[in-house]
């Protein structure tokens, strides 16, 4: 539009603001190649028998029956059901009350802050090594605790199936709580400062005037929130190949390590890619509400 | 009269600041004990030192050596303060063939971080600007696919490149790698650049063009200059990003040349030999350094950089 008139001849259609269109050809090639292109192409061969090599022999949804049928397949969704749920939930609540705790005017606010986020600055396989230090069994929290005189204290998450999911969740809070209490605190001091002063004059008590006006108020900053941390959820990864590479056994296996592996190890493309297809399906369950709720709704947005 | 008016307004005048800053100010040594305060502080700290334990102990067992390592308790400093563990992770360590430590995956880092960095912002900044000032027709499309495809799990997109890079005859090379983090880089990047020239007053870009000006030279002359805070931002966000990548650096290099998370992955969860607790414990601050080292030091802008990067994830 700002270029060039727009009644400039026909013919050079192509040519106007071709400067601007040499420079945006990395952006067109992987918005088509990679994204689009890439995409569709992992969804049709997830429709093919490919073991070692990509082969276009169509077997219809058999690469999908079987990945359904797959214990290991449905110990990933399970685990990443958990995680998700509990690591949604966890991460907002926390994030929310240490937001409006740092937003008491307290001093030391920039201190508290640092000390927060930093987690968020270290790698999943850092975050991951760390806590699988922490936990071990036999130098770590248990024992330290058992030290102390509680010998029958038994803290294992990393070692124990049942519980292994939980000790993934506790390193993934630590990491990620911070961002999470960031955000919000960014959208608490975006509430207008007589919001506080009308609840107060009122009589409203604190928690009151959080849960039912600032809450509400900051449903913008929410919304992005959860979908941050959901998007991050369906491709954690880092963080159980550093702390248990998917054990005890296949009990803290999760889709995206199944993806890896089938791809580069068990080199069974055709098993890869119809559950790379089904991580796109989720994501894409979680993306299109929030893209219509922001995007299509009200149109309120330039 | 006039006088008494005067007086009354600058008396107003000192009691409205007054009200704000000297009121809390008299109640001070009731508030600081008042059980609000207890609270608040007290979560605050509790939360803190649960934050700050993971580093403690770290750097507790990495100074330690095994023999007190298999006696005493993480949480207890050590004894005999020894830096052979922090040598032994920097030179000496295993994985698979190679024992020179993670000095090797640490300069693959550095070759992989510095161009990815570079190449990506030149490649964003250049794109967010003719997407704010040069639009042309299909480019909000593009622009869509980009942000919508930042969703999309990395996963999906995989081994479509694979393909591609061994195509171009580079998958495995440091090379390589470096077209993967522009392209996973460019949605965030190309967004924040967008945002950011998009607030720059238009009637500088008109007189640029009144001048005569054309699309590089106004790139150069007049956007660059004027975006420091804006390429400072991006650069920390490309920055750890790219340190903390492990997924792309197992996927698509060869072993020679994986990047120093990938390396310390394997050095400490090697299943041979006895586990070297405090080498492990060096080897992750050293790998974590980096990324730290940036966080500290760039401060409110790593904020800045979370909070602009997270506006769409």
């Amino acid at each position: 539009m700002t270029g060039q008139t727009r009644g400039s001849a026909r013919p050079n259609q192509w040519l106007r603001n071709l400067n601007a269109k040499i420079a945006s050809v990395p952006m067109i090639l992987t918005a088509v190649v990679i994204f689009v292109g890439g995409t569709a192409w992992t969804v049709l061969y997830s429709f093919t028998n490919s073991k070692l090599l990509p082969r276009l022999s169509f077997v219809g949804l058999d690469q999908y029956e079987r990945l359904w049928a797959a214990p290991r397949w449905l110990v990933s969704i399970e685990n990443l059901a958990i995680y998700g749920v509990l690591s949604l939930i966890f991460s907002l609540v926390i994030g929310f009350v240490l937001a409006a705790l740092m937003d008491q005017k307290i001093r030391f606010e920039n201190a508290f802050r640092t000390i927060m986020l930093y987690p968020f600055a270290l790698s999943f396989i850092v975050t991951g090594l760390v806590w699988q230090w922490l936990l071990n069994p036999q130098f770590g929290i248990q024992s330290i605790v058992r030290s102390l005189g509680w010998t029958s204290f038994s803290f294992d998450p990393l070692y124990n199936a049942d519980i292994v999911i939980y000790g993934i969740l506790i390193a993934a809070l630590w990491q990620g709580t911070g961002l999470v209490m960031c955000l919000m605190l960014a959208g608490l001091r975006g509430i207008d400062e007589d919001i506080w002063k009308a609840a107060r004059v009122d009589g409203i008590p604190m928690w009151k005037t959080y849960v039912l006006i600032i809450i509400p108020m900051m449903r913008g900053v929410f919304i992005t929130t959860l979908v941050i941390i959901a998007s991050g959820i369906v491709k954690v990864y880092d963080l159980v190949v550093a702390q248990t590479s998917g054990g005890p056994g296949i009990a803290s296996e999760v889709p995206a390590k199944y993806v890896y592996d089938y791809m580069f190890q068990a080199q069974n493309l055709g098993q890869g890619f119809a559950a790379s297809t089904m991580m796109l399906l989720t994501v894409a369950i979680i993306i299109v509400p929030w893209a219509y709720l922001e995007f299509g709704g009200g149109r309120k947005r330039a | 009269m006039l006088n008494l008016v005067t007086n009354n307004s600058i008396a107003e005048h000192e009691a409205a600041p007054g009200r704000i800053t000297s009121g809390p100010k008299g109640r001070k040594p009731r508030r600081t004990l008042s059980r609000r305060n207890i609270i608040v502080y007290g979560t605050l700290i509790v939360v803190a030192l649960y934050y700050l334990l993971p580093l403690y102990v770290m750097i507790m067992t990495s100074l330690k050596g095994m023999p007190e390592i298999r006696v005493g308790n993480i949480f207890a400093p050590p004894l005999e303060i020894t830096f052979d563990p922090w040598v032994k992770a920097w030179a000496e360590a295993c994985t698979g063939l190679n024992c020179d430590g993670l000095s090797r995956g640490f300069w693959n880092s550095v070759r992989i971080t510095v161009p990815s960095v570079i190449i990506s912002i030149a490649v964003a900044s250049v794109n967010g600007y003719a997407l704010a000032n040069w639009r042309f027709k299909g480019a909000d499309l593009f622009f869509t696919i980009l942000i919508v495809g930042a969703f999309i799990p990395y996963q999906v997109m995989i081994y479509p490149i694979v393909i591609v890079l061994r195509e171009m005859g580079v998958y495995g090379t440091l090379t390589g790698l470096v077209i993967v983090h522009t392209i996973f880089g460019m949605p965030i990047l190309t967004l924040l650049f967008r945002n950011y020239f998009a607030g720059l007053p238009e009637e500088l870009f008109k007189a640029a063009r009144v001048d005569g000006a054309g699309f590089w030279t106004i790139y150069f002359k007049i956007m660059l200059p004027m975006s420091l805070p804006i390429f400072v931002v991006a650069m920390i966000l490309q920055v750890t990003g790219i340190w903390n990548d492990f997924l792309f650096g197992v996927v698509f290099t060869r072993p020679e040349y994986y990047p120093m998370t990938v390396q310390l992955n394997n050095i400490v969860n090697s299943v041979q030999g006895v586990k070297e607790y405090n080498v492990n414990m060096a080897a992750t601050i050293l790998t974590g350094a980096v990324p730290l080292v940036v966080y500290f030091v760039s401060g409110r802008l790593f904020v800045r950089g979370i909070a602009a990067g997270a506006v769409k994830g």
